[in-house]
């Protein structure tokens, strides 16, 4: 049994009012800038470059104490799922399209904030009582729904338009509900840990755009920092259900309690075994709860990182999550805090080294 | 007139389940108190405000009445920290997956209505509407966390927050019916500073989304001589166009057919182009499926009409309402309680309108 450490990092107000903010703003893929404004000014005090990139990444920087250290990149992406208004319809309503995956089961009865404005509207759905018996049994299309912002909002969105959910962020006991988990819990990370960057390396963290739709701004913001190992830091769906059938879920892709996921392989990336080696060792040598991720679908900038320029050593930590993609997300607080405490103690431990040894 | 709109926004963040009305009840009998000369209560929860006559001698007595209580859920089930749930009232399961909602347990939680991804659901390879029986509620907690807390038949309230839309809308959930409590609530501000010349009840009527027993009860315990049930019809919107739908904010709907007394209809239609308010007939070929159905046949029979306005997305926890068609429907019911008087009612049902 290894020593139980004293967690590095504590999950307190500061650190839920942070994820509150980031998570009740709005950065559909493609409109990231109100994202990047608060982290911008949030990392600002604790690193020693800044920039933003050709599309819109943030791309920061918090170097080592001596020349020529060790290059290790952090990636986060900033974007959530949305929508965007393409064709105004009369009377306030307006068509829309997803930006990003999602259910479209997900999208009746929910609010929205639409434009720069966040004018509040809402997507319905016929009443019950105007619905046929046989129409009940029918996903209600997207094709069929409008986004909403009432008689008088006629005129007062146009094409192109992006509307994000509007849910407001809920802590209840251990746990969190809020839209845009999904990566925001990534961001946060992010700016803990350069608030607490080791001195042994040189910090590259990427608040990275359009990862919803293809992993686009990891990509390029990989190939400007050309570190010599990444990790994409995001939120993974748990699928941690009972199966309405009594029979057991072997497709779990992790648990909400078990601690940071560390993936090992997904649709896009095969995880440098020997990352995934070292993380294991960080968690277990310092009590640290952690799991690996189910191998199989899914996928991270971890997918993109790999294949800049050479190629460069990936892997991802994922905090647990339920319902990505959808209004509503939910996530356990003591996940996340085992996930700043992983990589914490992994910056700091991590040398040029562990590279060293075959992948294998 | 006074700005309605945070009482309503009030009355739409209270839960008031079918049944369980009580939480919305105390925050209509506050505002109401100070508006009428007595409240009650009946044994099945209607509440009911009783603005006096002027004079001693017997007034005709006219209610007023809105069902207060909300479609909401219950849970059938706690099974490994997940709660299963049926509904209560009209509710169509597919507007359910991503609900938040408050749990009333032994304390109140927030939580979330969710359905099982499709890869746990046997043979399932592409998505289906969600059925009642799919979805379940999420509150955060783990199975230990969870024990105790909640049991089979705790109520679940819709729990998204209501909010204002620009130019004079607002969206929320319960919005059927509380937008017609609130245009009872104008109307009886209103008349405030009136001496009337008949009797007024106004009743926020329990249970409607179920058995609109409530009604039935409060217009037996009142016997009314004629009777206003307001209520929330369908406003045109996506995929609601036909002669049941009215545009949303261009003034309140007045039900024709025979749950309505015609002589109501007339009247209430005249104050309308009196006081200058646009306002569409509603086709009520049969039933109006409101608590005008019970009241119309309550004891001996009761003239009834059904007034109200048009919504957009009933039943959904986004429901859209037009604040100045509340202010209408509260402006035609306080013109037509300050124009009864034993002559004019006398007149209403002389005419020969049938």
């Amino acid at each position: 049994m290894s020593p139980q450490t004293k967690p590095a990092f504590r999950v307190g107000k500061t650190q839920l009012d942070l994820l509150e903010e980031l998570t009740n703003a709005n950065g559909v893929s493609g409109n990231e800038t109100e994202i990047r404004e608060i982290i911008r000014k949030k990392v600002a005090p604790y690193t020693d470059e800044i920039k933003v990139d050709a599309m819109g990444n943030l791309l920061v920087v918090k170097h080592a104490k001596s020349p020529n250290a060790f290059r290790v990149m952090l990636d986060a992406h900033m974007d959530e799922v949305g929508f965007m208004i393409v064709e105004e319809d009369g009377d306030g309503l307006y068509e829309f399209e997803q930006v990003g995956g999602g259910d479209e089961r997900q999208f009746v009865s929910k609010s929205v904030t639409v434009g720069s404005e966040k004018m509040p509207g809402v997507i319905g759905s016929k009443p019950i009582h105007l619905a046929e018996a046989e129409e009940m049994h029918t996903v209600i299309s997207q094709h069929g729904m409008r986004i909403d912002l009432g008689p008088a909002g006629k005129g007062k969105a146009k094409r192109g338009d992006f509307a994000a959910y509007a849910t407001k962020f809920i802590r209840s006991g251990g746990a969190v509900f809020a839209k845009a988990l999904d990566n925001r819990l990534g961001c946060a990370t992010l700016i803990e840990l350069l608030k607490t960057a080791p001195e042994n390396i040189e910090l590259l963290a990427a608040f990275t755009v359009q990862e919803e739709i293809g992993l686009r701004g990891a990509m390029v913001a990989a190939y400007d920092f050309y570190p010599q190992l990444a990790i994409a830091v995001d939120s993974t769906p748990a699928f941690d259900f009972e199966r309405p059938d009594g029979s057991e879920n072997t497709q779990y892709n992790c648990k909400l309690g078990g601690g940071p996921a560390i993936y090992i392989a997904d649709r896009g990336t095969l995880s440098d075994p020997r990352l995934i080696r070292f993380l294991t060792r960080i968690a277990e040598d310092h009590g640290i709860n952690y799991q690996y991720r189910q191998p199989g679908g899914g996928g991270t900038d971890a997918g993109a990182l790999q294949l800049t320029r050479g190629g460069i050593p990936s892997v991802s930590v994922s905090v647990p999550g339920r319902y990505a993609h959808t209004a509503v997300m939910l996530a356990r607080i003591s996940d996340w805090q085992d996930t700043l405490n992983l990589l914490q103690h992994a910056l700091a431990a991590i040398t040029p080294e562990i590279l060293s040894g075959d992948r294998a | 007139m006074e700005n309605i709109t945070p009482f309503l926004l009030s009355l739409l963040s209270k839960p008031g389940i079918s049944g369980y009305e009580e939480p919305v009840s105390e925050l209509i009998a506050e505002k109401w108190r100070l508006l009428v000369d007595e409240l009650t209560i009946t044994p099945l929860r209607s509440l009911h405000g009783l603005r006096k006559a002027a004079a001693k001698e017997k007034r005709p007595t006219l209610m007023i009445a809105a069902h207060m209580d909300a479609i909401g859920l219950m849970v059938k089930k706690v099974e490994h920290g997940f709660l299963s749930i049926t509904t209560v009232g009209g509710i169509d399961p597919r507007m359910l997956p991503g609900q938040l909602v408050t749990v009333h347990g032994k304390k109140e939680l927030p939580g979330l209505v969710q359905i099982m991804p499709d890869r746990l659901v046997n043979n399932q390879t592409s998505s289906k509407a969600p059925s009642k029986d799919q979805l379940f509620v999420d509150t955060g907690m783990s199975e230990k966390e969870l024990a105790g807390l909640v049991k089979p038949g705790d109520l679940v309230s819709l729990g998204q927050p209501p909010f204002e839309l620009t130019g004079g809308y607002i969206a929320g959930h319960s919005i059927d019916n509380r937008a017609s409590v609130a245009a009872l609530t104008i109307a009886l501000q209103e008349i405030r500073n009136y001496n009337l010349d008949c009797n007024v009840v106004a009743a926020a009527t329990s249970q409607e989304e179920v058995f609109a027993v409530g009604a039935a009860t409060s217009a037996f315990s009142v016997r009314p001589d004629l009777a206003f049930a307001v209520d929330v019809t369908f406003a045109k919107g996506p995929g609601s166009t036909d002669y049941r739908t009215f545009p949303l904010g261009e003034g309140p709907a007045i039900g024709v057919g025979a749950n309505n007394h015609p002589a109501l209809t007339k009247k209430i239609s005249v104050i309308a182009e009196e006081l200058d308010i646009p306002y569409f007939l509603e086709a009520m070929p049969t039933s109006s499926g409101t608590d005008g159905m019970a009241m119309q046949i309550t004891a001996n029979g009761i003239p009834t009409q059904v007034l109200g306005m048009s919504l957009r997305y009933m039943h959904t926890s986004v429901e859209m309402a037009s604040l100045k068609d509340i202010a209408r429907v509260g402006r035609l019911l306080a013109r037509f309680i300050t124009e009864l008087n034993p002559t004019s009612y006398a007149a209403l049902f002389e005419e020969k309108t049938i």
